[in-house]
């Protein structure tokens, strides 16, 4: 377990490939836009940026990724390769009206 | 008001739960509910801290490091767990020996003490740091409603601690002889399944290759939502989409801990008579 410890912390180290980029914006616990088109066959790298004064939780259950962001901060999340289909999301601490669809193609 | 309680009682119900195993498994060590709580105090300063310090934790290693912190925490617990259950195992017998009749003091057991701490206050830590923003986030609001929406917290966070106890009251009457065998299970499932979460952070920041993702999808029959998907999550690591890396790290600390407690456990040729060890937390 200790070697494996160890080798965790050496992940931080591995350097990223160019990622492809999309960007979510949350305004008034709300996502925009609601709807993202994803290629399904390559990993994307996702930017959320919250620009609510109140922190927010990005969920996905469909996607397997939760990620808090603080208010006005931004958070980089990593998805995909995915099987094609629609991947519902939301935002857990305002769930009334933070929704949206992630939809890979 | 309800979906506040079930926000609240998810982060609670985790740390609820650990807590109410460690206090189980060390119910005949003198004192270690004092330390059990030191670390659930420990852990509440720690979550305000993380919690106010979200934005920059999360702005870390490009963006990443909110994933990088909480495989960093789990890391550290498994190590801790692992600890604790293997140590529970070479000293298994004598603390079943001296929860029945008063043993006299030989061994110290001052480290465990300190791991119960350390492990009780990691999980409120990462828990608890969710909470708290979720709770500011409220109060800051201006949306009307605030007062309902703090009692649901309430509600959760009261929900989420009764489970906690009905598992460590469920466990104090398992019968001694299954007694250590049981919490000792239960805690080697609790490393492994906080294993599988450190690797799905690191796959998240993109730090681990997923393998396959998902290797399965039991979404339908077992969701992670529901209440039964809730409580496998937080007892034996129930994923219900994990990646394959995840699977691998499960096994993994499975093997590698169960591997260590039974090499500790094995018949030495002086055995150490039980009555002559007591455990004491200082």
């Amino acid at each position: 377990m200790r070697i494996l410890f160890f080798f965790t912390l050496l992940f931080p180290l591995v350097t990223h490939a160019a990622d492809i980029e999309y960007k979510l914006i949350i305004n008034d616990h709300r996502f925009q836009p609601v709807e993202l088109t994803i290629p399904s066959v390559t990993k994307i790298k996702l930017t959320v940026e919250n620009q609510d004064a109140t922190p927010e939780e990005f969920d996905s259950h469909p996607l397997n990724r939760e990620k808090t962001i603080a208010g006005h901060s931004t958070a980089t999340i990593y998805i995909g390769p995915l099987v094609p289909g629609r991947y519902t999301f939301t935002g857990e601490f305002h769930e009334a009206t933070a929704q949206g669809v992630i939809i890979a193609q | 008001m309800f979906g506040t309680a079930i926000i609240v009682f998810r982060e609670v119900l985790e740390a609820s739960l650990i807590i109410g195993i460690l206090a189980a498994a060390t119910r005949s060590v003198p004192n270690s509910k004092r330390w059990l709580s030191a670390g659930v105090l420990a852990g509440l300063a720690g979550s305000g801290l993380v919690a106010a310090f979200t934005d920059v934790i999360g702005s870390l290693a490009s963006g990443v490091g909110q994933e990088i912190f909480n495989a960093i925490v789990l890391g550290i617990a498994v190590l801790m767990l692992a600890w604790h259950n293997i140590w529970m195992s070479s000293h298994g017998a004598a603390l079943a020996a001296s929860a029945k009749s008063a043993g006299r003091n030989i061994t110290d057991g001052s480290s465990e003490c300190s791991i119960l701490l350390v492990i009780v206050g990691l999980a409120v830590l990462r828990e608890g740091s969710e909470t708290v923003l979720f709770l500011y986030g409220i109060a800051a609001s201006n949306d009307g409603g605030q007062s309902s929406m703090l009692l649901g917290g309430m509600v959760g966070m009261l929900a989420g601690i009764t489970v906690g106890y009905t598992l460590y009251a469920g466990l104090l009457r398992v019968p001694m002889r299954w007694f250590f065998a049981a919490t000792g299970i239960l805690v080697l499932l609790l490393a492994a399944g906080m294993a599988s979460q450190a690797a799905h952070f690191l796959i998240q920041a993109d730090l681990l290759p997923s393998l396959a993702a998902p290797l399965w999808d039991t979404s339908a029959v077992l969701p992670e939502n529901g209440l039964p998907g809730m409580l496998l999550h937080s007892l034996v690591g129930y994923d219900s989409r994990p990646a394959g890396m995840q699977i691998v790290f499960y096994l993994t600390a499975l093997v590698a801990i169960f591997i260590g407690m039974k090499w500790v456990a094995r018949p030495r040729q002086a055995p150490i008579k039980n009555n002559d060890i007591k455990i004491t937390c200082p």
